[in-house]
């Protein structure tokens, strides 16, 4: 029935279309700027920072040395007693967390135990500067998407190389193959009478740890 | 769910009770305004937005143009990716296909993102009618849902509602849908949202089958894109072991990259944000991570007969945005149920007959459901000419005939719109800040007589449309 039906659906296509000249087309002008803002890296991450908070994420800046002291802090003031880990996250980033109980995602890992599970924790494939995005594409040290989605505490890192500055700088950097995740800010509804009220399913509390030689 | 379109009333009957209900009016009117001053701010922040809608409309119309062609990448990419792809000619034909593959699941429910295609194909009927609930999971969908009620808006469906409406709602239902809401639920917004997170995880967890709606299908990858603001789309394409995606054939963009326009005109448009939170993307089924059986539903009903029409096929660029009905008067003033379909406002106004036909007297009606003031065009961000669409429409209603009910069911829209003078007074307002953009001449050959001798649209405020109405109206009325 349904081959039938695709057979039928492009028929009517092409009827509809009976005006529209078979030539080619030219090529598309794509009159839009490639970024909004200047391409240096302290620009960029400040950008960043700033369209991230306005989202209500909580934006935390560290060098690489003190990656791990800064993620054991937001740990503890979010009173965390369990995190689940990607299986290859970097080593190190959980040297400073003592008192918390590890899980590793994978198969075992299901929603069901997810869903009593503190925080989690995660790198990412991305982030673009322009519109405060964080993109996870299932990529080294993110772990499936699960992973970041029923916990209701998620601590994203972000390396300074990581950031660019707009969508047209992002999507020929990102594979189409791989599923993705783009977070801006925490969940958020304004459904009630346009009050903006965060985290309705997704994680409540957004933490972003944006990783640079010298942050400021 | 109870509530219905069908049989609706037509545009001007619904819309005088729309506008008597003064909690209605002031809660439309409060979100539309407030919507509209954000989303101009947020337009306002880039420089190339005029570029960037020059894209997204040049990238649709260059997809219509070669829609066999998109289609039939896409379906490959998909197919290649470990997706299925059906076809559905029309509304039946689709539900038939998603009920059929829920039963060969041995499912008896499902879940679901808000999805303006599955609300026009009335799947969740057409679901229930063979004993299987589907659970909607966005918040505006649930309370929407929960008051056995239908959506007026295409962002905030629960526009209608205020918060002790809402409270008293998801007191009331709840219990009967699932886990009843907390004990003392006050009303406000963070404790609502709350409940419904409680409400709804239960459905997530215990969840096989989901069913969506997609904002994109990319051609050259088979990639799907959902936006989306709660997490509870997150929730529905990750957690089921099977998804079902019903997207319209119109949704289909060529390439990759043309998300990076569309990703940027989307959100800012819509929900005034410079991203909305959570973007999910995905390509067919992928090994450990999401659903493992992804199905793809390509939608005609009515698409084709809507592409066939030189002049309206432009409707179908739409990337429901929502950016025209919170600008447009007579919206704000009738409310969305008066339109009598999911796509309500200007959109709805020249969506709708196309996809349904003219044949009814709310089909006939909703062209007339306008000011002509131009305000949506101006905001639309893919720039769809409603007014030169709108004007279009009326001719094909006048050629049906004097005396036509149809026709008469215009006259009485037409009516409606000048007994509402506030309505006219913010159209003009409108209508003289958008003067450049207004159509001045319509490109229409064909038997226009009755409306337009000239071909010419008057230019305002020089001539009113009131009077300009007035003139024209009198010349078709025997
Ligand atoms: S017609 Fe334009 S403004 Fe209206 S919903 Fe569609 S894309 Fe948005």
């Amino acid at each position: 029935m349904t081959t039938d039906s695709r057979e039928r659906v492009l028929a009517r296509i092409r009827t509809a279309l009976g005006d529209v000249p078979a030539t080619d087309e030219p090529p598309l002008r794509r009159g839009y700027l490639p970024a909004h803002v200047t391409e240096d890296r302290p620009t960029l991450l400040a950008v960043l920072a700033e369209n991230l908070a306005e989202y209500r994420a909580h934006v935390n800046h560290a060098t690489p040395q003190q990656l791990p002291e800064v993620i054991g802090r937001l740990l503890r003031e979010h009173d965390t007693r369990s995190l689940a880990v990607p299986a290859d996250l970097p080593p190190g980033w959980l040297s400073a967390v003592g008192g918390v109980r590890m899980l590793t995602d994978g198969p075992a890992l299901t929603a069901e135990r997810l869903d009593g599970i503190d925080s989690a924790l995660t790198g990412c494939a991305l982030a673009v500067a322009e519109t405060g995005t964080i993109v996870l594409d299932a990529g080294p040290g993110q772990g499936r998407r699960i992973l970041t989605l029923v916990p209701d505490h998620h601590i994203c890192v972000v390396r300074a190389d990581q950031v660019v500055a707009s969508l047209p700088r992002a999507l020929p950097l990102l594979d189409p193959t791989r599923p993705q995740t783009w977070i801006s800010g925490p969940s958020a509804t304004s459904d009630i009478e346009l009050d903006r009220v965060e985290g309705v399913h997704g994680p409540r509390r957004l933490d972003v740890v944006l990783v640079g030689e010298a942050p400021r | 769910m109870s509530g219905t379109y069908l049989g609706m009333p037509a545009f001007p009957k619904a819309a005088a009770v729309s506008t008597q209900n003064a909690q209605l009016r002031a809660n439309l009117t409060h979100a539309t305004h407030t919507i509209r001053d954000k989303r101009a701010k947020a337009v306002a922040e880039l420089a190339d937005w005029a570029e960037l809608r020059q894209a997204g409309k040049e990238i649709k119309d260059r997809t219509l143009r070669r829609l066999d062609h998109y289609l039939l990448q896409a379906e490959a990419a998909v197919t290649a990716a470990g997706g299925t792809v059906h076809w559905a000619q029309a509304a039946a034909e689709a539900n038939r296909i998603v009920a059929d593959l829920v039963k060969a699941k041995g499912e008896r429910e499902v879940v679901k993102v808000k999805s303006m295609a599955t609300q026009e194909i009335g799947l969740n009927e057409a679901l229930a009618a063979e004993g299987i609930t589907a659970y909607e999971t966005d918040l505006a969908e649930l309370i929407v849902q929960l008051g056995d009620d239908l959506p007026s808006h295409i962002l905030v469906p629960a526009i209608h509602r205020n918060r002790g409406e809402i409270r008293d709602i998801f007191r009331e239902a709840m219990s009967r849908w699932g886990r009843p809401a907390p004990e003392g639920l006050t009303d406000s917004p963070a404790e609502l949202a709350e409940a419904a997170r409680l409400h709804l995880r239960e459905k997530f967890l215990r969840a096989k089958v989901a069913v969506s709606g997609a904002n994109f299908l990319v051609a050259e990858t088979g990639s799907l894109v959902v936006v989306e603001s709660e997490g509870n789309g997150r929730m529905c394409l990750t957690l089921p072991e099977t998804l079902i995606s019903v997207v319209g054939i119109e949704k289909v963009v060529p390439t990759w990259r043309d998300l990076e326009v569309f990703l940027q005109l989307l959100p800012r448009s819509s929900t005034a944000e410079r991203m909305n939170p959570y973007t999910s993307i995905w390509t067919g089924t992928t090994r450990g991570d999401g659903p493992s059986d992804f199905h793809l539903v390509l939608l005609d009903n009515g698409r084709t007969d809507t592409l066939a029409d030189e002049v309206g096929r432009q409707a179908l660029r739409c990337i429901r945005c929502s950016a025209c009905l919170n600008v447009c008067p007579v919206y704000e003033r009738a409310g969305g149920h008066a339109y009598g379909s999911p796509y309500p406002g200007p959109i709805g106004a020249i969506l709708t007959p196309q996809l349904r036909g003219l044949t009814s007297e709310v089909d006939a009606s909703l062209p007339y459901a306008s000011t002509l003031c131009g305000a949506c065009y101006e905001v639309c961000p893919v720039a769809i000419d409603i007014p030169e669409v709108l004007v279009h429409l009326r001719e094909q209603v006048a050629e049906h005939g004097t005396g036509h009910r149809a026709e008469r069911a215009a006259i009485k829209a037409a009516t409606w719109l000048l007994d509402h003078p506030a309505a006219y007074r913010t159209a003009l307002r409108a209508a003289a800040r958008t003067r450049r953009l207004q159509p001045r001449r319509l490109p229409l050959p064909g038997p226009a007589k009755a409306w337009s001798d000239t071909r010419d649209l008057p230019t305002m405020p020089e001539q009113s449309f009131r009077d300009w109405w007035k003139t024209r109206g009198q010349e078709n009325t025997p």
